[in-house]
């Protein structure tokens, strides 16, 4: 096997571009300065020192002992992107791209975000390189991660809110395309996941490889051998590919991503594309997709703004359809269970997304035993969903009723 | 032999080329939209173009959306594209083509759709998301059906993809006027007079500009150059404000354009 050698446009039946026109000259230029960064050994020294001086990497290691406790007392090793700057694995990937976004001499970078994550490391980037930076999101989105709308403005970039569509990240998405078709000439489209037109899949992959790069020689260090599984949430699935990459060979090693089940798989909101979707065009990627009869995309529903997308990247499809990773629904309930579990054995408040990798890793765990290893992608940390999560738990409505009593 | 091609070729003998008009299916509503394409025909418009709205339309700007996102909240159904297409070939003689996002076409199944289209009466597809570079299966049942194929070539669009565009395209080639999205525009960008003539040095006889077209001295502008000129957010604002009789008066006025 050699999983690892694939470079797109297409991984099997799935990849490639369902774009217009207009972009293909975008693209294909995007695709050798990627070619030539990547054969450049001065390019990937930028980005390591950037990595090192500035995101903080190498990212840490964890071991969430009294965690484990609950998760049937196989050894959980947390890959900590949570301590990267802007606070989740998205910045390795921005900060690759921008690099990119300057070599092709673009002055103007447009992004997508859901949860906000993205959109806050690509207006982190955009301050770091001096860009205009525009970010689209959706309406429903800026009201839910209200406080990192506030964090992109105070960075210096524009938040456009969508207000058309499911006005959610699949919708940031199109207005972004739209935006893109328009201002290509000095704009890069600074896409935040592992989906979109060929070559986004491939080239956002490799910049989050380094997060599974990173983890295999930590824990065979720690461990002295592979873990049994590899455990990340998957929305788009950027960084589930980051860290399931470095594993693909690994045929010891299982690969699990664990999508948002929203109220569960069964019911009408859900965002499990994977679980429950079928092959379909979106985005510029032949992938799954929650769609109706007619090729209508449906709505997803999660508690999670980063997980709340009906497609996902064309690289986890093929990994579905081949069977090396597997595809597991995590309802919110039970990912915001995990989010305060990891909270108050670990003192870690993780984001909701990843609260949904952490219930995967309990699963995980519970059927390994005692004996078992499992590495979980701690993405993102949980500052950003504080207000969610209080009103998940009560806690806002105690702290009032205390204060007025 | 395609009917589009020869309305075109006719058009460019008897006036200065044709002009398409795009209208969503369903929009206001199903009658209305056949009617209102109906009206088209009636009032000048050569070749129809009949857009199936779609859930993710990133090549079109607010007015067409508008307009789709509100066939689909009425409850379109690819069926009644179909249903649209044979209705309105029962009544005008003008060619039709159906605009369409890939993905419906691969969910309904791209030989069945071509089937379907082409027992419905209609002439072919543009295709906005769909390059010739993925389109293997409807080029194929294009063929196998007698259907019209139109890709897009763009001001971004390199001499070898000129040059596709024009090898894959049967019925016409939709020069991309400018790099945007649909919608109504002061100008019609320089730019789409270096297409059309990039895709006649690539060989094209029948290219067709669209995106920003809206009145008739834009119509008989682009025709000074271009075999076709397609017009759609306009009428999409017509009808949204005054109905089919508006869609009519604008379409007459449009027509204008091709005898100048």
């Amino acid at each position: 096997m050699n999983l690892r050698e694939q470079v797109g446009p297409y991984f099997g039946e799935f990849g490639g571009r369902f774009v217009p026109e207009s972009l293909i000259a975008a693209l294909d230029e995007l695709d050798a300065a990627y070619k030539a960064a990547k054969a450049d050994p001065a390019f990937a020294a930028e980005l390591a020192e950037l990595h090192r001086t500035y995101t903080g990497r190498p990212s840490i290691i964890t071991e969430a002992r009294r965690f484990a406790e609950h998760a049937g007392g196989a050894r959980i090793i947390l890959k900590r992107e949570d301590l990267n700057h802007t606070g989740s694995h998205k910045i390795n990937n921005v900060l690759g791209q921008a690099l990119l976004a300057k070599r092709l001499g673009k002055s103007r970078i447009i992004a997508e975000t859901g949860a906000g994550q993205h959109g806050v490391a690509s207006a982190t980037a955009a301050a770091l390189f001096g860009l205009e930076c525009v970010v689209y999101m959706g309406e429903v989105d800026t009201e839910r991660q209200a406080l990192n709308v506030a964090r992109m403005k105070l960075l210096g970039a524009e938040v456009v809110p969508v207000t058309v569509g499911s006005r959610t990240l699949k919708d940031a998405i199109n207005e972004a395309l739209r935006d893109w078709v328009a201002n290509v000439e000095n704009t890069h489209y600074l896409l935040g996941t592992v989906a979109g037109p060929h070559p986004f899949p491939t080239m956002v992959r490799d910049f989050h490889s380094v997060i599974g790069i990173e983890a295999r020689e930590q824990v065979l260090a720690l461990t002295g051998r592979l873990p049994d599984a590899v455990v990340a949430c998957v929305g788009g699935g950027s960084n589930a590919m980051g860290i399931f990459h470095a594993f693909l060979d690994d045929e010891s090693v299982r690969l699990i991503g664990n999508e948002a089940a929203g109220d569960g798989v069964d019911t009408m909101f859900h965002a499990a594309t994977i679980s429950k979707g079928r092959p379909g065009v979106l985005h510029g990627a032949r992938s799954l997709m929650l769609q109706d009869e007619d090729g209508q995309t449906m709505e997803s529903h999660s508690i999670s703004a980063g997980l709340d997308y009906p497609g996902v990247g064309p690289e986890h499809a093929w990994l579905d359809s081949i069977g090396r990773a597997e595809y597991r629904p995590v309802t919110d309930a039970q990912a915001m269970d995990a989010l305060r579990l990891l909270s108050r054995t670990e003192g870690i408040i993780p984001a909701i997304e990843t609260a949904h990798a952490l219930h995967g890793a309990i699963e995980l765990g519970r059927e390994l035993g005692p004996e078992g290893i499992v590495l979980v992608s701690l993405s993102g940390r949980g500052d950003k969903d504080m207000e969610t999560a209080a009103r998940y738990f009560g806690l806002l409505d105690a702290a009032a009723a205390e204060a007025s009593a | 032999m395609s009917t589009v091609a020869d309305t075109i070729r006719t058009r460019n003998d008897e006036a200065s080329g044709a002009l398409i008009g795009y209208l969503p299916v369903g929009f206001p509503s199903l009658d209305a939209s056949v009617d209102a394409a109906v009206a088209l025909v009636e009032n000048g418009v050569d070749i129809v173009e009949l857009g199936l709205p779609y859930s993710d339309p990133v090549m079109d700007g607010l007015t067409i959306q508008r307009a789709t996102q509100t066939a689909l909240r009425n409850g379109f159904r690819l069926r009644h594209g179909f249903e649209a297409v044979e209705r309105i070939r029962a009544r005008v003689d003008a060619p039709l083509l159906v605009m369409t996002y890939w993905n419906p076409v691969v969910q309904y199944g791209v030989e069945r759709f071509a089937t379907d289209l082409q027992n419905a009466g209609g002439a072919g597809l543009i295709t906005p998301d769909l390059i010739p570079d993925e389109a293997a299966e409807w080029m194929a049942a294009s063929t196998g059906h007698d259907l019209d194929r139109v890709f897009l070539a763009a001001p971004s669009s390199s001499d070898a993809r000129m040059k596709q565009a024009v090898e894959s395209s049967r019925g016409f080639v939709y020069a991309v006027s400018t790099m945007g999205i649909t919608g109504a525009r002061d100008d019609v960008d320089a730019a789409a007079r270096g297409v059309v003539s990039r895709l006649r040095e690539a060989g094209s006889t029948s290219a067709c500009v669209g995106l920003g077209i809206s009145t008739a001295e834009q119509v008989a502008d682009v025709l000074s150059y271009a075999d076709g000129a397609i017009v759609g957010s306009r009428l999409v604002a017509a009808l949204e404000q005054g109905g089919v009789a508006e869609v009519a008066k604008v379409a007459s006025e449009l027509a204008e354009g091709t005898r100048r």
